[in-house]
């Protein structure tokens, strides 16, 4: 615990708040940016920023908070973790600061407050984008195979032999991250058996995994494992080195279910293969007899803000301003859509209308504006301690060491935690 | 005989002596004694690392010894210290007896021989990760198919590669023990054996070895107590996987700490190590026997 107090920003000093986010390009640009004319407008209130890479903050965030050394803006994803956050006193309850600043809550997409909000109180501001997950296809493949894009189920699995045929994988996927994996069991649950299925994990019912439906979305992806549905080795391809976005541009796969941020690394490594119009993208497609709706999608609703309960008073003020004020500004939502990424804002169309990547923003913006249902990835809705026994036994699920039965046995075991 | 006059000569060394080791001693009280035992009470408790610590008696204990990973990763870790061992020994002893040789050219190769332990854990660890990618890496570049295996995603050679870098990463520092236990041997003994008509080979089994003794003791201590928390290289190389084949003892206390959540149970496998490591560097130290028996006498 000795770590948490070698960190050089701990609290900060009078008339300043500090705010930790993560780095890499292009969205650390963008959030540095709305932090640097934030600061510029109010050269009395400044806000200190610190950035950090992704797996590392997700420990040095919690370890600081445990520490009573968090930062006074706290980024996230909501949902479970923040939930820890709540039930250890550590963040500010903003309910009724969205309730004087309605104007604040009610700019922002609905849906996105779901994971923040916590037993009917809201802990965390909804910001940047939505992140919806998208099955990702390469046109120049299937045009050269001369097949289509799949409708159904089944059509992926008769898609699959004619693509391993020629040498091409039908699925890439970075297996090792562990979450990549994640992807397809949330879309199988949902298209089977609608959002009831994980919402009763979700909920701590017992034995919630033991649900036929569930036991048959777990045999339907170790059917496609065993089809040699995914690239051969994928337990070795990691996400965070994009080897996994690479196989789809370089046409060594012909599919890829992946987040909506996929498209700016397609566009900005794959050199043509988006200016060429290569890139195909489309909703999870349903699945025969399944019970779920087809606009349901999966992902993050957004990404999150919180205030440390720890903060001085003079630092709080600061990070409310800077929530109403610097938040999602209209620069910020501009350099968001140059991004690719639909910012959480309402009635952006006419902007995202007129960017080069159009398509694929109105394309976003449909699929979490029209869902049924959005749900936030699991591993993010979950507690950390649920959530790293689920992502342990889906490697395992998809590695075919354990079948269905005791892949839902052990996730019975930890469900409630 | 002489005591009078020694007396005061031994009371001024030991006078200065403990006072030169109080810094180091007060650095080793406040980082590693006190954070033991402080990982010892929290074994005893409930802790998700935010809210408040709970007392929960044996919980902590009970979780982990019923946990069926734990088996699991005793049996991993027990064998990443075995064949890490059984891998670098010979491998450090020959090239250490080779090494100690004056040649120029010898005096070259050691210094290139050393540049692996010059490289941090985690950068050889995603270099390797590069290197071996199915895709993307040595095999698919060069065309050799050979290279293109599933080295991370099939458990046995996850494994394996797992035990050729940390060998690959550490050959070299017991290289260079060896090098010196060696060249401590007196030229003499060789000298009366090749007047005895005893060859390389049998110099080296004859002398060598035997007088390595307590080189192989220390080198084997450092090599077995190090494995045993083998960490950075192997949270960058598989993150314990593919499922748990690479996930020891070490790994899996950080995953249940700092992923999950779980400081107690990660405490009781952190107070399992402690115990361990003890237990083994003691029976290394049996092994060698007497300390105070002569090097070149127990030739």
């Amino acid at each position: 615990m000795a770590l948490g107090a070698c960190g050089t920003s701990g609290p900060g000093s009078g008339g300043s708040a500090t705010y930790w986010y993560l780095s890499g390009q292009p969205q650390e640009g963008v959030r540095t940016g709305t932090v640097d004319r934030f600061n510029k407008a109010n050269p009395d209130s400044k806000i200190n920023p610190t950035t950090f890479q992704n797996d590392a903050y997700k420990t040095k965030i919690k370890t600081a908070i445990g520490a009573g050394q968090a930062p006074t803006l706290i980024w996230g994803w909501g949902g479970g973790t923040l939930a820890t956050y709540v039930k250890a006193g550590k963040v500010e309850d903003l309910t009724s600061w969205f309730d004087q600043n309605s104007a604040v809550k009610d700019k922002l997409f609905p849906s996105s407050f779901g994971a923040a909000t916590i037993d009917g109180k809201i802990y965390a501001m909804p910001c940047e984008t939505v992140q919806p997950i998208v099955l990702y296809y390469n046109k120049r493949v299937f045009d050269r195979l001369k097949v289509e894009p799949p409708q159904s189920w089944d059509e992926i699995m008769a898609l699959v032999p004619k693509f391993n045929a020629a040498g091409i994988a039908p699925f890439s996927l970075g297996g090792q991250s562990r979450w990549t994996n994640m992807m397809w069991l949330e879309f199988l649950f949902d298209r089977m058996g609608g959002p009831d299925v994980f919402q009763a994990v979700f909920d701590g019912e017992k034995d919630a995994w033991s649900n036929p439906i569930a036991i048959q979305a777990l045999t339907k992806v170790q059917d496609l494992v065993k089809a040699d549905g995914f690239i051969k080795g994928f337990s070795s391809i990691t996400a965070d080195s994009n080897a996994d976005q690479a196989l789809l541009y370089t046409d060594k796969a012909a599919m890829m279910l992946h987040g909506s941020w996929s498209y700016g690394i397609q566009q900005a490594d794959g050199g043509d293969f988006v200016s060429s119009d290569a890139l195909g993208y489309m909703n999870f497609p349903p699945i025969e007899g399944g019970k779920g709706d087809e606009t349901d999608t999966v992902g993050n609703p957004a990404q999150y803000l919180s205030i440390s309960s720890k903060a001085t008073k003079e630092q709080k003020d600061i990070a409310k301003k800077f929530l109403a004020k610097g938040v999602l500004d209209d620069e910020e939502v501009k350099q968001w859509i140059g991004t690719g990424g639909v910012p959480v804002l309402k009635g952006t169309q006419d902007l995202l209308a007129k960017d080069k990547n159009a398509d694929f923003l109105k394309f976003t913006y449909d699929v979490a504006s029209n869902a049924k249902v959005f749900a936030q990835s699991w591993d993010q809705a979950l507690s950390p301690t649920a959530a790293e026994t689920l992502l342990d036994n889906i490697v395992k699920l998809f590695q075919l060491s354990i079948s269905p039965q005791q892949f839902a046995d052990n996730m019975n075991a930890v469900i409630g935690q | 005989m002489t005591e009078p006059t020694n007396r005061p000569q031994r009371r001024g060394q030991y006078g200065i002596l403990p006072w030169l080791a109080a810094p180091a001693l007060l650095v080793f009280i406040g980082f590693a004694i006190i954070p033991v035992f402080g990982v010892l009470a929290l074994s005893f408790t409930t802790w998700d690392g935010l809210g408040e610590i709970h007392l929960t008696g044996l919980d902590s204990w009970r979780a982990v010894l019923t946990d069926p990973g734990l088996p699991h990763a005793v049996w991993i870790t027990f064998l990443v210290v075995a064949t890490s061992w059984a891998v670098q020994t010979p491998l450090s002893i020959l090239l250490g007896t080779f090494l100690s040789g004056y040649q120029r050219y010898r005096g070259l190769l050691a210094i290139v021989y050393f540049i692996p332990l010059l490289l941090s854990s985690a950068a050889i660890a995603i270099a390797y990760k590069a290197l071996l990618d199915p895709n993307f890496g040595l095999g698919a570049g060069l065309g050799v198919k050979f290279l293109s295996q599933d080295w991370l995603g099939r458990p046995v050679l996850a494994f394996s590669l797992v035990v050729f870098v940390v060998s690959w990463q550490f050959i070299p520092l017991h290289t260079l023990i060896y090098q010196g236990g060696v060249r401590q041997i007196p030229q003499s003994m060789y000298e009366a054996a090749q007047l005895d008509g005893a060859g390389r080979v049998r110099q080296f089994f004859s002398i060598t070895l035997p007088q390595l003794k307590y080189t192989i003791i220390t080198s084997s201590t450092l090599m077995v107590v190090g494995s045993l928390t083998f960490f950075d290289l192997i949270f960058v190389l598989t993150e314990g996987g593919p499922g748990d084949a690479t996930r020891v003892l070490a790994l899996d206390m950080y995953k249940r700490g700092f992923q999950a959540n779980l400081m107690g149970p990660a405490s009781v496998i952190a107070v399992f190590l402690v115990l361990l490591g003890l237990v083994l560097a003691l029976l290394l130290r049996r092994l060698g026997g007497d300390a105070s028996e002569s090097q070149i006498e127990g030739a």
